[in-house]
């Protein structure tokens, strides 16, 4: 059985419609990259199906998460199942992490909001532990430093790891990533995707990965959909499409990445 | 004579970090020159000194053959005619109130320019491919392609030898990069392009040389084909090999 089930959904900002009636399907396991420039819809796509669209976006059709129906559900039943169902990674780590909060106490939330959904009593000495386990799954060195750190005093690649270990930490079974590693150099973002891609196969998560950037999602997705001006032109196996495009738009897509990889072979 | 000439040039805050040490290049004309570095490599405080918007604090800079001295105001009015910025940023380096034509008219009377500003703009626009009554319309009427190609026609008017861009395509989707990265390729047959930027196939695509950099040094310097083939350093070997690449299509399989 599919772990999410996207059926014609919508966004509309009042009148205008900006995403129009995209499916798709993901399965425990799987890992879906959604592919497309700006203004394709990509992220509005991701973020109706957790419901953290912005004020102002309504979203319609169905999309079922672990067979739980999203769409128009109150706020107060999507708080509950996002975390314990489904956990977000964003771009901009610094955006995600509070910058007047330690690390550890911002970590410290999600894994005792998963204590006590569990009905497990966590005993301080416990969350220490949690922690540096969690620090460690993400590769982050010197953890009684790191715990004790304000955002501002660590790396953007080491704050998207702990973004992506506070995610982890709800004990979610789907991961949705919106371009997690456009924000970092090249060097922290073959370790991140790498990281990433490594824990999702650890816990036996599913992973919906949003971006433009088609190395990337060929680096780490099995499959892709690729969308279009709020439409999803094609959908296949991610070698598939992008050795062999069958969509137009697809087709350029495809073309443009090779023309500017094909430099690093034939350089000016 | 070289357009520009950098002997050990360092460059510290006051009373802070130093971000570039020793630093030493020399851009031949034609040779389109990329800067290769990640965050905090200081690769654009070396345009900033470049463009003169700082001096080093040790060493020296040369433009179009003689030191560049950022005090001088006729010695900054000719090197904004020598070297025109393009930044990375097409949606704040226009004024959003401006008009383009009055966004292109202002560099031409600010430098003091010869010729009839009309006529200037008319030829910037058609280098960079864009409608001549694009003149009447406000930034907000462009895509961020178009409005590179507009901050590329500002940098134009001043018939510039030297184009510094400091991540000229990173904010632009795929297919439009693709586009401006062939504008730049044209615009370089009668102009010599300095690119930084943290995209190693951007920089293949347009410089033949190449210097990349790491926590403000030279760690390997020479021509792009011979670095790709064969790097040197360790930090260039990491580089190259953290690049994600598509599979191989069936035309390229081999």
């Amino acid at each position: 059985m599919s772990l999410l089930q996207v059926q014609d959904l919508t966004v509309s900002a009042g009148a205008r419609e900006l995403v129009h009636g995209v499916s798709f399907d993901l399965r425990p396991g799987e890992r879906l990259g959604l592919v497309g420039e700006s203004g394709s819809g990509k992220s509005l796509t991701a973020m109706a199906i957790v419901g953290l669209l912005a004020p102002g976006l309504t979203a319609g059709g169905s999309v079922l998460l672990d067979g739980q129906q999203m769409i128009g559900r109150p706020d107060r039943d999507l708080v509950r199942l996002r975390g314990a169902v489904a956990s977000v990674v964003f771009q901009d780590p610094r955006s995600a992490l509070d910058p007047l909060m330690r690390l550890g106490d911002q970590l410290a939330a999600p894994i005792r909001r998963r204590a006590v959904r569990e009905g497990r009593a966590l005993s301080s000495a416990q969350l220490r532990a949690e922690q540096i386990r969690w620090l460690d799954r993400v590769a982050i060195p010197e953890p009684d430093r790191i715990l004790r750190a304000w955002p501002h005093e660590v790396s953007g690649g080491q704050r998207q790891r702990i973004a992506i270990a506070m995610a982890l930490a709800c004990g979610p079974r789907l991961l949705i990533a919106d371009e997690p590693t456009t924000a970092l150099d090249v060097s922290s973002q073959a370790e991140v995707l790498d990281l990433l891609g490594g824990l999702v196969r650890d816990e036996g998560l599913s992973l919906l990965f949003i971006s433009h950037d088609l190395p990337v999602v060929a680096r780490i997705c099995d499959r892709v959909v690729v969308m279009r001006q709020g439409r999803a032109v094609e959908e296949g196996p991610t070698a598939r499409v992008f050795t062999d495009p069958q969509d137009p738009y697809s087709q350029g897509l495809v073309a443009a990445a090779r023309r500017l990889q094909s430099a690093l072979e034939n350089p000016a | 004579m070289s357009l520009f000439s950098l002997q050990d040039v360092s460059y510290a805050y006051p009373r802070g970090d130093t971000v570039l040490h020793d630093v030493s290049l020399s851009l031949e004309t034609g040779q389109n020159l990329g800067i290769l570095g990640e965050s905090g490599s200081g690769k654009s405080t070396l345009l900033r000194l470049m463009l003169g918007l700082a001096a080093p604090s040790d060493g020296t800079l040369s433009a179009d053959g003689t030191p560049l001295d950022i005090h001088s105001r006729a010695r900054m009015q000719a090197h904004r005619r020598f070297a025109q910025p393009v930044f990375q940023d097409p949606y704040t380096s226009l004024d959003p109130r401006m008009r383009i034509g009055r966004a292109l008219a202002e560099p031409h009377a600010a430098l003091g320019l010869p010729g009839d500003a009309q006529a200037e703009i008319a030829r910037v626009l058609a280098a960079v491919n864009l409608p001549q009554d694009s003149t009447l319309r406000r930034p907000r009427a462009f895509s961020g392609g178009q409005r590179q190609r507009i901050a590329i026609a500002r940098a134009l008017i001043a018939r510039p030898r030297v184009l510094l861009a400091d991540e000229p395509v990173s904010a632009l989707d795929l297919s439009t990069r693709v586009r401006v990265i062939d504008l730049l390729a044209e615009l370089s047959r009668d102009l010599t392009l300095v690119l930084v930027s943290h995209d190693i196939a951007i920089v293949a695509a347009l410089c033949p040389r190449l210097i990349v950099l790491q926590h403000g040094r030279v760690v390997e310097a020479g021509e792009t084909r011979q670095i790709l083939r064969d790097p040197q350093h360790d930090y260039t070997r990491m580089l190259l090999s953290s690049l994600p690449r598509l599979p191989d299509s069936k035309e390229t399989a081999r």
